[in-house]
């Protein structure tokens, strides 16, 4: 599915410059669940971002549904992030003029689907999250658990293959968290790759597999006995 | 590119921020009226100058006998110098292609009654086409045509004042006018805006008046329209050259300022031209100057605007928007609001003309208004600036990088 060799990322501060990621060897295959985890300044989000190309490496190989990601133009880059990749944010990232059902078509706006069957999709992923009663309301009338769960249905909608989450819970209660760790675990049930950016071990250990990160490299990587998030809800 | 969709993002994105959106329309709404206000204006002054000018038609030249004031062939000085029907067939002759009407010209005063009523006017013996010069309008019945001048008619045509002092509003068609002792039939009454001393006048034909005073073929002056689509120069170069050809004819020396004196319409025409040309100059720069504030405010709020989106277009990015994309939303957001706000800023420049351009006749300025071409004109214009006012803040949207964009703040 995901694979990556020697990856390399710094970045520029001042006269000096950072050396974010040192080396990076990681392969995800179908159907995982991965955490990612390390404190902050240890390189995983910008990993992350690598993955989701919305950043680049400086040196190193990575390889995406068997497609090697490497000097896309910007439009090609747009292209294979609305196919392959769905991302769910901390911060949720909803456009706030737009209400939950346009904003779950979005994607598939860019993909060039007709507005009729935008509709239609959307309205079915925004029932599959729970929102279908909602679909008329703005960003601001939901609360953040309700939010983040209509990210979850936009990163669905255009069926990508890979779901990247950066920090998903980090803007919610603890219950509301694993009300949407439920819903995330459920989609892994039902196949869904994902790979997911965290620093709250309760949250890791609901994944499958945790890789920690320090200081730009990989310290651990290991598969872990799944905590179901249903228990605590 | 110009699908619906893409057209509902627009409107869902200028609707939701009307705030914004009013405010850069604002500065390209006042340019633009700023702009009209000045055109019409100036489209006022023209028309003042042209008012100037009467309704004649403003191709004219007029060429008047004089006295010699140079000896020349053996010549003597002072020999005073007469124009004949020939005269007027010697320019046909020569410049048939330039000119557009010409007629000869006797011109006497007289006498008119009618049923007791009397009065004096002014009698001019003329060629039909002297109508077209002077532009007169047929109120009733006809003008002198060429029949009558074959037959010596004596028929005249007389002005509507004339017809007002001697008729008392009863029709003076077919009726017969005492013109100093003689009988004359009327056949028209015409109109002129120019107004009562153009309208006091009796047409008659040229050859009749010759008859009855003094049974000669001579000519008191001549008038004649140039061509209308020779420029002005063209036409001065037109007068000098029937004015050196008289001279020839007339064995007078082409230095001699006065034996044939000349009244070129076009001398007039020219220097309203140049003052109309400099008054479009300046309007034309004022105008641009203000299209360019208006361009510039409204670039500076796209790019305000685009800062402040910059999330949004970061997520928008992040779910796969092509950079075309984002240009074509941010382009097309600004040509909306430059064309609508632009086109509003122009109805009420043109709604303030018409209000207000009555009153102001008294400061030289009459009938201002904008011509439907420079409405087209303005629209096409406010297009392209409505591009080139969101074509930077449209590059630097779509170079936002959406990592950079979707950063926690």
């Amino acid at each position: 599915m995901l694979k990556i060799n020697q990856l390399h990322k710094s970045y520029p501060i001042g006269d000096s410059s950072l050396h974010v990621l040192k080396g990076i060897d990681l392969s995800v295959e179908e159907g995982e669940m991965v955490a990612i985890m390390g404190s902050s300044g240890s390189g995983k989000s910008t990993l992350l971002n690598i993955i989701g190309m919305l950043d680049e490496a400086d040196s190193g190989e990575y390889i995406l549904d068997g497609l090697p990601i490497k000097n896309l133009t910007e439009k090609k880059a747009a292209v294979y992030r609305n196919k392959f990749l769905g991302f769910i944010f901390q911060s949720f990232n909803l456009i706030n003029y737009k209400n939950a059902l346009e904003n779950v078509a979005l994607p598939l706006y860019y993909q060039g689907m007709k507005r009729k069957e935008r509709q239609e999709k959307a309205m079915f992923h925004l029932e599959k999250v729970g929102l279908a009663d909602w679909a008329k309301h703005l960003p601001k009338e939901l609360s953040g658990g309700q939010n983040q769960r209509v990210a979850i249905a936009r990163a669905l909608a255009a069926n990508p293959k890979l779901l990247l989450a950066d920090e998903p819970t980090g803007a919610l209660d603890t219950t509301t968290s694993y009300e949407i760790m439920a819903f995330i675990q459920q989609l892994n049930d039902e196949g869904k790759t994902i790979l997911m950016v965290t620093h709250e071990e309760d949250i890791a250990n609901m994944c499958k597999r945790i890789v920690r990160l320090r200081d730009g490299v990989i310290m651990e990587d290991k598969k872990v006995e799944q905590v179901r998030a249903e228990q605590y809800v | 590119m110009f699908d619906l969709d893409l057209w509902r993002e627009i409107f869902q994105s200028i609707n939701m921020n009307r705030t914004r959106s009013l405010l850069s329309g604002f500065t390209v709404a006042f340019a633009i009226l700023l702009f009209a206000i000045l055109f019409g204006i100036a489209n006022g002054l023209q028309n003042t100058f042209q008012e100037a000018f009467g309704t004649d038609a403003n191709n004219s030249i007029v060429i008047f006998p004089g006295t010699t004031s140079k000896a020349h062939k053996g010549l003597q000085v002072g020999r005073r110098i007469q124009f004949t029907n020939e005269d007027r067939e010697f320019i046909l002759d020569k410049f048939e292609d330039k000119v557009q009407f010409i007629t000869s010209k006797v011109n006497r005063s007289v006498t008119a009654s009618f049923k007791g009523e009397k009065n004096n006017y002014e009698l001019r013996g003329v060629y039909p086409e002297y109508m077209f010069i002077e532009n007169n309008v047929i109120k009733e019945g006809r003008y002198i045509n060429h029949n009558d001048l074959d037959n010596n008619a004596k028929v005249v045509v007389i002005g509507r004042t004339v017809e007002e002092d001697l008729f008392f509003k009863e029709t003076a068609i077919g009726k017969y006018i005492n013109l100093s002792g003689i009988q004359y039939k009327i056949v028209g009454v015409f109109t002129d805006d120019e107004g009562d001393s153009e309208e006091s006048v009796i047409y008659m034909p040229i050859t009749t008046t010759q008859f009855v005073y003094g049974n000669n073929d001579f000519v008191d002056l001549m008038h004649l329209t140039y061509n209308p689509e020779m420029s002005s120069d063209e036409a001065m170069a037109f007068g000098n050259s029937i004015k050196n050809s008289l001279k020839d004819k007339f064995d007078v020396a082409r230095s001699d300022q006065r034996a044939i004196r000349m009244w070129n319409m076009a001398e007039g025409t020219k220097q309203v031209d140049i003052m109309t040309t400099s008054l479009t100059f300046i309007i034309l720069i004022i105008g641009f100057g203000t299209l360019i504030a208006g361009i510039v405010g409204i670039s500076n709020i796209m790019i305000f605007i685009v800062k402040e989106r910059t999330k949004e277009i970061g997520i928008r990015k992040a779910l796969g928007a092509s950079p075309r994309s984002i240009v074509s939303i941010i382009l097309i957001e600004s040509i909306i609001i430059t064309a609508i706000a632009g086109y509003i800023g122009l109805l009420i420049g043109v709604g303030v003309l018409e209000l207000v351009g009555p009153s102001l006749k008294e400061y030289f300025i009459t009938n201002p208004g904008v011509s439907n071409s420079l409405v087209v004109g303005a629209t096409i214009t406010l297009i392209i600036a409505g591009t080139i006012a969101g074509y930077l803040p449209a590059k630097k949207a779509s170079q936002i990088k959406p990592i950079v964009a979707l950063r926690n703040d």
